[in-house]
């Protein structure tokens, strides 16, 4: 047996492969399943009934693949480049602490002024705070994994110490119960983003933002010499320094591009769903890490970005709600990585030919 | 007045205890990187290694040393399983190392496997019926200054004295060792030698797992004797942060280990001592201290490339040289 290069790849392969990949990933976590007791074809069906088909669950699943579209998008933004940003969950949450920021201090606004305020706030938040491992990527030359990792932790310290621990902007302190019990300022009716219904479904506006924002990424990585100099110094970094681009200033921009994208879903899940900066719920979920399984299975590309975080969207939807004693927590992020362990299997397969025969004449 | 209870006695014993578990990661992620396998996934073997060890010790009836050996070798054995995911991947198949690492940690972590058997085993909110606890060597451990730090520590503390030594010697001054390093360096001149360069990296990035796997299980075992989704809390990644902060030597590794045992104690400590600061100034210590450690060491002695393997993450490939 053989593995050698390919040097076309079919077409059909990149549509096939993460495909096949996923179902592997549903085979393998059955087989877990099975060794610690549980059914795993009474836990998958009713995984894929509650994710897709039962009464509602094409509005829950769009609530979940909401903030997974964007922070997908954003690890497909700075993954092409090779700058793995691992933040992406850091720079929602501080992306939600601006836009919940910005939707508390328009309380009295119209929400035509209100919700592109909050989306800019939240943009901006998660740009800066992706743009600081990015700077020290750039002029430190220190490790972006570690740093924008490290950068979530503090992150949800953040937002811990703003609502529980001190007499911040987004605590709500006019209540009795509300300074013994901390939680958050809520935001006005205004600041809410309006949800589109299509028939029994109901599309958050986030949803619909992060297809935009697909588009655009899509058209700026493709048709712009900024997307370009991106994909040259991804596929090469050596020789798009050969070429003269400047490659620190583009890793500074990705990061903080890719952090405006997350921070752009952590505004969508104030602005769309919470209303309100709540630290527990919105760190629970692990949508920044999630992100990046998005973006592997979906190859990079931004529009397989968007039917990528729908379907693991709604499994995840459906894994959470399932949670109970035939459905252990835990299964939903075994899961997902599964599933990026087969997509990286599968890479294999698009890249590479297996030969099942002899060579007959040795190489010279 | 007692020398053992001033400041910094207390804050250089608690480093070693809470270090201790970093040491036993990074040098395990060290000796993987050094053969050229860079494993993301310390965290999520950590998580294994750590639900599995605490698993262990409560089901298992016996001598309390007879139990926690079980628990350790339980959990080595759990985060090596783990980490061959990884080799596969990585050395077999030539995936992206970065991926499949990350793949490992979501697959594992927090929110993964390690947490779906602590729900299944019902692991959670029962204290560990088995733990490590400090030994008195010798009855030394009253010693002034020397007793706390060196004579006051549980078994898995002194395991480590003994691994850090046996790591430097295997790789300094064994002929296996400098296999990996040839491998870590430049795999097509190591194979051109005739090493097999796919078994060392198995091989190491095993071993990488193993002690994962060991410094988990200090987490449930030692440091909170019980189960808690994503109890490490980075821990795993802070130890891939010191492997690049030790330069890839192990006798480093034992330095920083213990300087962010320090960070991660000074909030235990500090409190204790009535100096009041918002909890969160103190956790996110250890941090912030890993980026800028990290932003300090990677300026001033980068452009030498101090340590790093040359071919780490690079898969490799006999054929397309």
């Amino acid at each position: 047996m053989r593995i050698e290069r390919r040097l076309t790849t079919p077409r059909w392969l990149r549509v096939v492969v993460p495909a096949a990949s996923l179902l592997t990933a549903f085979v393998l976590a059955g087989v877990i399943e099975l060794v610690t007791g549980h059914d795993p074809i009474a836990t998958t069906s009713r995984l894929i009934d509650r994710g897709f088909f039962a009464s509602g669950a094409l509005s829950a699943t769009l609530v979940t693949a909401t903030p997974l579209l964007l922070t997908g998008l954003a690890a497909a933004a700075a993954f092409r480049m090779l700058t793995w940003n691992i933040g992406a969950e850091g720079q929602l949450v501080v992306g939600a602490v601006g836009a919940s920021g910005a939707g508390i201090f328009l309380h009295d606004q119209p929400p035509a002024l209100i919700i592109p305020a909050m989306m800019a706030a939240g943009c901006l938040a998660g740009a800066a705070w992706g743009a600081i491992p990015g700077l020290l990527r750039a002029y430190f030359n220190t490790n972006e994994i570690i740093t924008s990792l490290m950068l979530n932790y503090v992150a949800g310290l953040l937002i811990s110490y703003l609502i529980f621990d001190s007499h911040s902007y987004w605590r709500d302190l006019t209540t009795f119960t509300a300074r013994v019990f901390p939680q958050g300022k809520y935001l006005v009716p205004a600041a809410s983003w309006p949800a589109i219904g299509a028939g029994t479904v109901v599309i958050p506006f986030g949803f619909l933002v992060g297809v935009v924002a697909a588009a655009g990424l899509f058209v700026l990585y493709r048709y712009t010499r900024f997307g370009y100099e991106v994909r040259v110094i991804g596929d090469s970094r050596a020789a798009g320094r050969y070429a003269g681009m400047r490659i620190n200033r583009k890793i500074v921009a990705v990061m903080a591009l890719s952090g405006a994208l997350a921070g752009l879903g952590g505004a969508s899940q104030i602005g769309d769903f919470r209303h309100v900066l709540d630290p527990r719920g919105l760190q629970q979920a692990g949508y920044g890490y999630a992100g990046i399984v998005v973006a592997a299975l979906a190859q990079l590309n931004p529009f397989a970005v968007i039917l990528v975080a729908f379907l693991l969207g709604g499994l995840t939807n459906a894994g959470y709600s399932l949670q109970g004693p035939d459905f252990p927590a835990g299964l939903v992020g075994t899961l997902q990585g599964l599933i990026l362990f087969c997509a990286l299997a599968g890479e294999l397969l698009v890249r590479y030919r297996v030969r099942f025969r002899r060579l007959t004449v040795a190489p010279a | 007045m007692n020398l053992n209870n001033t400041l910094l006695v207390v804050i250089a014993a608690s480093a070693i205890f809470y270090g201790t578990p970093l040491l036993f990661a990074s040098v395990g992620e060290l000796l993987a990187e050094r053969s050229g396998v860079l494993n993301l996934g310390v965290e999520g073997m950590m998580l294994v290694g750590a639900v599995s060890a605490f698993w262990t010790v409560q089901h298992l009836h016996g001598p309390d040393w007879v139990v926690l050996s079980a628990a350790v070798l339980v959990a080595a054995l759990a985060a090596t399983a783990t980490s061959l995911i990884h080799a596969v991947l990585a050395v077999s198949l030539r995936a992206n190392q970065i991926v499949s690492g990350l793949a490992l940690t979501i697959f594992a972590g927090a929110a993964g496997l390690s947490s779906y058997l602590g729900n299944i085993g019902h692991l959670g909110g029962h204290p560990a019926l088995h733990e490590f606890k400090a030994v008195d060597v010798f009855g030394l451990g009253q010693t002034p200054i020397l007793g706390p730090l060196v004579f006051h520590q549980n078994a898995l503390v002194y395991a480590s004295w003994v691994l850090v030594p046996l790591a430097m010697v295997y790789l300094y001054r064994t002929r296996p060792g400098l296999h990996v390093r040839a491998v870590g360096e430049s795999p097509e001149t190591a194979d051109a030698m005739g090493v097999n360069v796919a078994a060392y990296r198995y091989v190491h990035t095993l071993i990488g797992g193993a002690l994962a796997g060991v410094g988990g299980a200090y987490f449930s075992l030692a440091i909170t004797p019980n189960w808690v989704d994503g109890m490490t809390s980075g821990a795993g990644w802070i130890a891939i942060a010191l492997v690049i902060f030790a330069f890839w030597r192990p006798e480093l590794a034992l330095v920083g280990a213990y300087l962010f045992g320090a960070f991660s104690s000074l909030a235990f400590t500090l409190q204790t001592r009535q100096v009041h600061l918002p909890p969160e100034v103190f956790n996110s210590l250890p941090y912030l201290m890993t980026i800028l450690v990290l932003v300090f060491v990677s300026t001033g002695w980068a452009k030498r490339r101090l340590g790093a393997p040359a071919s780490l993450g690079v898969p490799y490939v006999r054929e397309e040289r």
